[in-house]
């Protein structure tokens, strides 16, 4: 079967064909038939000998072993004072595997023993408690599956020149998850909130006790003291036993390694709340407390670094994602901007949760611009890097949720460019 | 179905509905005793609660400065190999912003909050409380906020007022 048997629908320039095409195709029994059946008497090596046993923790196979984070680097004389990069073009779906989730640690992992962790709330509350680990789990429990992004994801991009990097490289800070733990509402109910308490000052047991303060409405509204991840618990890089998870709020937010929650009527301007995660703004001023994480999309395929064979039939495939609820559409490009066509959505789209979008693309194999752009339920509009841009002071890199565009050369190498 | 027993359901859903969003815990927590919690809670806030007893200099800090942080953070909190401390002042509108303490904390309370939390970098933890006030006036004392022989305690840190206080804007307000 070749490209020509499928009825070409063009949808936007440059070869982007109809969303439904794929569908289409495979209810008609096209697809289906390209993997040819090998013949009985001629049978591949692993079927003539009995495979291996069980065993008791499952791993990926031994040729997917390049399949890593990327990306890791830390300060200067630290081994765990920096990051690691989910390797968003390796994978597919929208849950992250917990091994290769993104890492952002302030002096790195600790190893803390559950029996002796314990979660302490305070402060402004009727009761000071402690709760240990066995006790939280016959707490009411409930899952969510969302994504968690540190807020200094795709930085890199505020360079002037488009540096030569993978899509793992530039935006790789950003995973998706079902977290499971119990409503952090249900645990403050339980101490007693007082009246005048606005936020909460939230505090990890990790060697720099990184603290953050959250608005206390967060707490009560969607906030989560989460214990497991994909169904185990927490993994140690993050945050085991239990940590926050603030859906749709800048990473740095959801504290790992959480052992203390104070109640207070202010926030308690932390380092990391006020010289770090903050964003400084052309005139001088700076803003404190920009919580929610942008509507923001990215193509994983083709991307930066990857090297497309030859002309030919390809789906074009990312993510989508938005602090403020669920992706709304995601519209592609492959003229630069010039003409988008609206991409097929994997279901079922959640709130604050990565979304896969994906689109048929006929390469022609003439250079071409790939573009994705995302809006979500409340309208909001990825923006372009030059309406980003406007109005940041030089280096302010949190925050950066401006149009990807990666460029297709005519050898089919795809590389990282401005438009 | 009768009326009343579709009335009965729909109660029981709503019922239902509500115990779930309140989301009653078993109320398990065991509960914390003063003592307990001020020894947990090193969280100081900008106004100064949460400040310990103790007390420091510039002068004083020198050598706790020299001893604990001059490797990272270089002689004088600059040229280190990391975080530069000192300087920039005037630089956030430049096309280098250099964000220090001094060109940009908003509050003195959060430099010794965070050296207490997080500080030495392989020591964290380390410090007494006087060599953390000591060393936070020293810090300060190199970016020209306050004078060498100035002391810091849980009175007078909250009173220092940085030189970029009034720039931050918040972007939330609960």
């Amino acid at each position: 079967m070749t490209d020509k048997d499928f009825e070409m629908t063009p949808a936007a320039g440059n070869g982007l064909m109809d969303r439904r095409m794929f569908l289409g195709a495979t209810a008609a029994g096209g697809i289906s038939m390209l993997v040819a059946q090998p013949a009985a008497a001629n049978r591949p090596a692993w079927t003539q000998t009995p495979g291996k046993g069980m065993n008791s923790y499952g791993s990926p196979s031994r040729f997917e072993t390049d399949v890593q984070r990327v990306g890791i680097g830390s300060q200067a004389g630290t081994v765990g004072s920096g990051a690691s990069r989910t390797p968003l073009e390796q994978l597919n779906g929208v849950i992250t595997p917990s091994g290769l989730h993104f890492e952002r640690h302030h002096n790195g992992i600790p190893d803390i023993d559950p029996d002796q962790h314990k979660l302490l709330i305070h402060g402004l509350v009727d009761r000071p408690l402690s709760f240990s680990l066995e006790t939280l789990d016959r707490y009411p429990m409930t899952s969510r599956i969302q994504f968690l992004e540190c807020s200094g994801n795709s930085g890199a991009l505020l360079s002037p020149t488009p540096m030569p990097r993978t899509c793992a490289q530039l935006h790789g800070l950003v995973a998706a998850s079902e977290w499971t733990g119990v409503p952090l509402a249900i645990l403050l109910e339980e101490a007693g909130v007082k009246p005048e308490a606005r936020w909460l000052v939230a505090e990890g047991a990790d060697a720099a006790m990184m603290s953050r303060s959250v608005p206390l409405d967060k707490a009560f509204d969607d906030a989560l003291l989460a214990l497991y991840q994909n169904g185990e618990r927490i993994r140690p890089s993050n945050g085991y036993p239990m940590r926050l998870f603030l859906p749709g709020w800048e990473g740095n937010m959801s504290v790992k390694w959480l052992h203390r929650i104070k109640v207070t009527s202010e926030p308690a301007m932390t380092k990391d709340e006020t010289s770090k995660y903050s964003d400084l703004l052309s005139d001088g001023t700076a803003q404190l407390f920009t919580f929610p994480m942008g509507v923001k999309s990215v193509i994983t395929n083709p991307s930066g670094g990857l090297n497309m064979s030859k002309p030919g039939l390809y789906q074009i495939t990312g993510l989508a994602w938005s602090g403020a609820g669920r992706i709304n559409r995601v519209e592609v490009s492959a003229d630069g901007g010039k003409s988008w066509a609206q991409a097929a959505l994997d279901q079922p789209v959640l709130t604050k949760n990565l979304t896969r979008f994906r689109t048929p693309w006929r390469w022609n194999g003439a250079p071409a611009t790939l573009m994705s752009r995302a809006v979500d339920e409340h309208g909001s509009v990825q923006p372009t890097r030059e309406s980003l841009m406007a109005g940041r002071a030089k280096g302010a890199f949190y925050h950066y949720n401006a149009i990807q565009a990666w460029r297709v050369g005519e050898n089919g190498e795809v590389g990282n460019v401005y438009v | 179905m009768s009326m009343f027993n579709r009335w009965l359901i729909t109660l029981l859903y709503l019922t239902a509905g509500t115990t779930l969003q309140a989301g009653e815990g078993p109320s398990l927590g065991t509960p914390l005793s003063a003592g307990e919690v001020a020894a947990a809670d090193i969280t100081v806030m900008p106004d100064g609660e949460g400040l310990p007893t103790g007390s420091g200099t510039a002068k004083t800090g020198t050598s706790v400065y020299l001893a604990n942080c001059m490797a990272c953070h270089g002689e004088k909190g600059t040229g280190g190999i990391n975080d530069t401390l000192v300087g920039g002042h005037g630089s956030l509108t430049s096309d280098r912003p250099q964000k220090t303490i001094g060109s940009f904390w908003p509050y003195a309370t959060t430099l010794f909050d965070y050296v207490r939390r997080a500080m030495p970098y392989q020591t964290p933890g380390s410090l007494a409380n006087d060599e953390i006030y000591a060393v936070t006036a020293y810090l300060l004392y190199l970016n020209d906020i306050i004078d060498q022989d100035k002391e810091l305690n849980a009175e007078t840190l909250p009173e220092v007022k940085m030189p970029n206080h009034d720039n931050f804007v918040w972007a939330y307000s609960p």
